[in-house]
């Protein structure tokens, strides 16, 4: 069986889209960079990753320019048709100003980029991102981000969490994030963004090979989602 | 026709930022109760005044305020 396709959409500022591709390599898939003045994703992709950086430089509020893009028009077609998309960090601020998630990502509490390892625990370990991981597990992965504190009304946090969508929370304060929410994945189960980048954590050698858990798992909704629009 | 769009954070949300300014300008002596630090976007439109303000204000729900977080004020200025 070919790899399945998993499309890396770059904008301009973009600076993780070749880490993510190189990761996803290395789980299995057959990673496609797209510039973000294409309107169409490449024949047969199976999962998409809007990757990390600055696009345009976070200029207005970060990921407001970006989810405006000729490629984010194909990528919320692919997302409406079920396929999976994973948005990390400036990819999780587009994916909430284009609506796909809930919520906004704000300035840190602190005011401070952080960098830091964070752990962070599965709360919902039943969707297609988290499926690899056990319920409660701690996942170490890397953040570093200037506007990652999530917010959104108190009622609509109660409800995601009700409903299971409140993928990951920090186990403490990084960054003044409601509730400590690092991910959340959307009402259909098939778009998911998170702060912390699994593409950094996916080897023993730097540190920690959790993020792998995440884009295996990925990998696998890629080929699952090609075979069946194939 | 000319027109100016105020973002603010919405009222009961933290703003940091604010906070940060209002730290800075006790160090200076000035004992300021409250600061909120928002963005001032000038635009400079082709129509009359009730379509600008129509246009501003979808301009405003499709870019330049995020509605959960932000409000905003659109003043139109005819003068000039």
């Amino acid at each position: 069986m070919s790899k399945p396709v998993v499309a890396i959409v770059v904008f301009p500022g973009s600076n993780d889209d070749r880490d993510a591709a190189w990761a996803l390599g290395a789980l299995g898939a057959d990673p496609v960079l797209v510039w973000h003045a294409e309107a169409e994703l490449p024949p047969g992709t199976g999962a998409v990753v809007l990757p990390g950086g600055f696009s345009y430089g976070d200029y207005l509020r970060s990921g407001a320019i970006a989810s405006l893009a000729p490629a984010m028009g194909a990528v919320r077609r692919f997302a409406e048709s079920g396929g999976p998309v994973l948005g990390i960090c400036n990819g999780f601020q587009i994916l909430c100003e284009a609506r796909l998630l809930p919520g906004a990502l704000r300035p840190n509490r602190q005011l401070e980029f952080v960098c830091l390892d964070a752990t962070v625990r599965v709360e919902a370990a039943d969707t297609l991102f988290t499926r690899r991981c056990q319920p409660g597990q701690e996942l170490v992965i890397p953040v570093k981000h200037g506007d990652g504190a999530w917010f959104v009304d108190d009622g609509t946090l109660l409800r995601l969490a009700a409903r299971g969508r409140i993928v990951l929370r920090y186990t403490e304060d990084v960054n003044g994030s409601l509730g400590n929410v690092a991910g959340v994945v959307n009402e259909s189960g098939n778009v998911m963004g998170l702060m912390p980048h699994p593409e950094h954590a996916v080897d023993p050698l730097l540190g920690s090979a959790d993020g792998g858990l995440l884009l295996a798992a990925l990998v696998d909704a890629a080929a699952e989602h090609a075979l069946a629009s194939a | 026709m000319k027109a100016t769009v105020l973002v603010r954070p919405k009222q009961g949300i933290l703003d940091p930022q604010g906070e940060a300014v209002q730290a800075s300008l006790r160090k200076l002596g000035f004992d300021v109760s409250n600061v909120r630090v928002g963005r001032v976007i000038d635009l400079e439109l082709d129509d009359g005044e009730a379509g600008a303000r129509a246009r501003v204000e979808r301009m405003c729900d499709q870019l330049l305020a995020n509605p959960l977080i932000e409000s905003f004020e659109i003043r139109l200025d005819n003068e000039s």
